[in-house]
């Protein structure tokens, strides 16, 4: 038991020296002795992170890369998932496989063909460039087929029985059953859209297209780091995914177990 | 399942529900990934005409210090930061699988929390801590009598400070995915252990581990591809310094394509990285399968 309260301790403190840190002025920021709590709170870190202009340009990009991107893996992965659990035709387990194997290639590799790609479509310096190539998650695709399995092949010929097409098959069954999958796969594509830094650095280069991570990785690669700013910028960023998997922790522990132990 | 006869009306329903995602999955990573293997064999560059070089860029790489220590240093970071991680989350797994501390479940959260942030900020909060003057971590040493230890500004010490922080990372992670592999170990075999007199060493080492080596095989596969594709950890803890001391590939691909406009050169890089990620994640089965015959 002590044991697992001291990593619990091990796993938070970063996190939590940070957020309280962004909360003191900078005149108590490096003051020796330290103090965990600030000794006078204090919100100017955060009135100066939000009120610069840039800032605010990085986060609604990252709100608009993170969201739109979400909402087409979401739609194209369920749609894949649905084909390749749910229908036999020829080529089928060669697709599956093909894009299983895609995950064995991470971004990091193919990151200068890409760039070339992305330049013939003229996706340079947009957030489309963004959006778009990561959408096709191998992962979310393998999540939907699974789930997809699961679901009764009864209940889709009842729909067809009733004269429904397919694509109404899909619209009003399918889509209705596959709530909890369609969450896990939302949840974390919104957070590797979040949490994003390669794509954004090959892809965007002009300042007023750069998402948060950009600009923080900028922040701290100055000479001078003005670090009362950056940790109330770091904990803007952070907020929103804890924010998220405290409201919906189960999906995120499914997800994982279900995704990488069948993998 | 529903199966569509070709030359039915229908037969082509599948593929479309399959093609957006095929879509993107071929123009944005089947056609590049081809291309960067014939980009390697080029002298590729933004600007100019792509010539055919054969294996000059490969011939060229072995004789580059610059990017042999950077090899050295992935290499050295993937199978320390994978050992570790094994080790300390099924450690985790363990301590947190049998419902007998309260509050498990709070627990398993609070050690998944660190593997939600983005690596930038994960190195960002670690570099304020492990400061060499006003990190909290010197502080405290300093305040017990001792010496600041230059965590991030000494060679080796910067290497180990980067697997450590990436072992706090996903430890919690794979933690997870531990859990759910000692859930499907019957608790039968454990029982009958315990009746035959086994010690818990024994039956760790005889029922456990054996049973346990698919979800170890999986843990360690998605570690190693994961190590290999640092670069945001080192970008914002260390540059890659001091020196080239926590330098990896990643970093050098990106610096030699983008900054100093060497594409193809770059994407020779590229494939022995990828040639490396194979090779470790192959012997990580042969491995496992080796270990599974001994049975």
């Amino acid at each position: 038991m002590i044991v697992v309260i001291l990593f619990a301790i091990i796993a938070l403190f970063p996190i939590l020296w940070v957020a309280l840190s962004s909360f003191k002025p900078q005149s108590e920021l490096f003051r020796i002795p330290m103090r965990i709590f600030p000794e006078q709170w204090t919100l100017e870190n955060y009135a100066e992170a939000l009120l610069r202009g840039s800032f605010q340009i990085y986060f609604r990009n990252t709100v608009f890369v993170s969201v739109i991107s979400t909402i087409i893996t979401v739609i194209i992965s369920i749609m894949a998932g649905y084909a390749l659990g749910k229908y036999v035709f020829p080529g089928r387990n060669f697709m599956f496989t093909l894009m299983l194997c895609t995950l064995m290639i991470p971004l990091q590799v193919i990151m200068i063909p890409i760039f070339l790609q992305l330049k013939r479509f003229g996706l340079l310096n947009s957030l489309w460039g963004i959006i778009i190539p990561p959408a096709a998650t191998p992962t979310g695709v393998f999540l939907a087929r699974q789930y997809m399995t699961t679901i009764p092949d009864s209940l889709i010929e009842a729909a067809r029985i009733d004269g429904g097409g397919e694509w109404f098959v899909f619209r009003k069954i399918i889509i209705p059953l596959s709530k909890p999958i369609i969450a896990t796969i939302a949840i974390f594509s919104f957070m590797w859209r979040w949490n994003d830094y390669l794509w954004p650095l090959i892809v965007i280069s002009k300042s007023d297209k750069q998402t948060i991570q950009q600009a923080l990785a900028g922040f701290v690669g100055q000479l001078q780091v003005n670090w009362s700013n950056l940790l109330a910028m770091t904990t803007i960023t952070i907020l929103p995914i804890i924010i998220v998997f405290l409201a919906l922790q189960n999906f995120f522990m499914q997800g994982i177990s279900a995704g990488a132990v069948k993998g | 399942m529903t199966e569509f006869k070709k030359g039915t009306r229908q037969f082509w329903i599948p593929y479309l529900f399959l093609l957006p995602n095929l879509l993107i999955f071929v123009l944005f990573v089947i056609i590049p990934a081809v291309q960067g293997l014939a980009m390697s064999f080029t002298d590729w560059s933004v600007f100019s005409k792509p010539n055919f070089i054969g294996f000059a860029n490969f011939k060229e790489l072995f004789a580059d210090e610059v990017f042999l220590t950077t090899f050295r240093n992935t290499l050295v970071y993937s199978i320390l930061t994978v050992c570790a991680l094994v080790v300390v989350s099924l450690g985790l797994a363990l301590l947190l699988f049998h419902n007998t501390i309260k509050g498990v479940k709070a627990f398993r959260a609070i050690f998944y929390i660190p593997s939600l942030l983005s690596m930038i900020t994960v190195g960002i909060a670690w570099r304020f801590i492990l400061g060499d003057e006003m990190g909290i971590v010197n502080f405290l040493i300093r305040s017990c009598g001792g010496k600041g230890v230059q965590w991030l500004t000494s060679g080796k010490l910067a290497m180990l400070s980067v697997i450590l922080v990436s072992v706090w990372t996903y430890a919690g992670y794979y933690m997870i995915i531990f859990i759910s592999g000692l859930q499907t170990i019957p608790v039968e075999l454990y029982e009958a252990a315990y009746v035959d007199g086994a010690s818990r060493w024994y039956s760790f080492k005889s029922i456990t581990l054996p049973l346990l080596s698919p979800t170890t095989l999986v843990v360690s596969i998605l570690a190693t591809i994961n190590a290999f594709k640092a670069y945001e950890l080192i970008l914002t803890m260390t540059k890659g310094g001091p020196g080239y001391a926590t330098k990896f590939i990643v970093q050098q691909v990106y610096e030699v394509a983008f900054l100093e406009d060497r594409m193809g050169y770059a994407s020779a890089m590229s494939i022995i990285l990828m040639l490396m990620i194979g090779v470790i994640t192959l012997i990580q089965f042969k491995g496992s399968r080796g270990e599974g015959e001994n049975e």
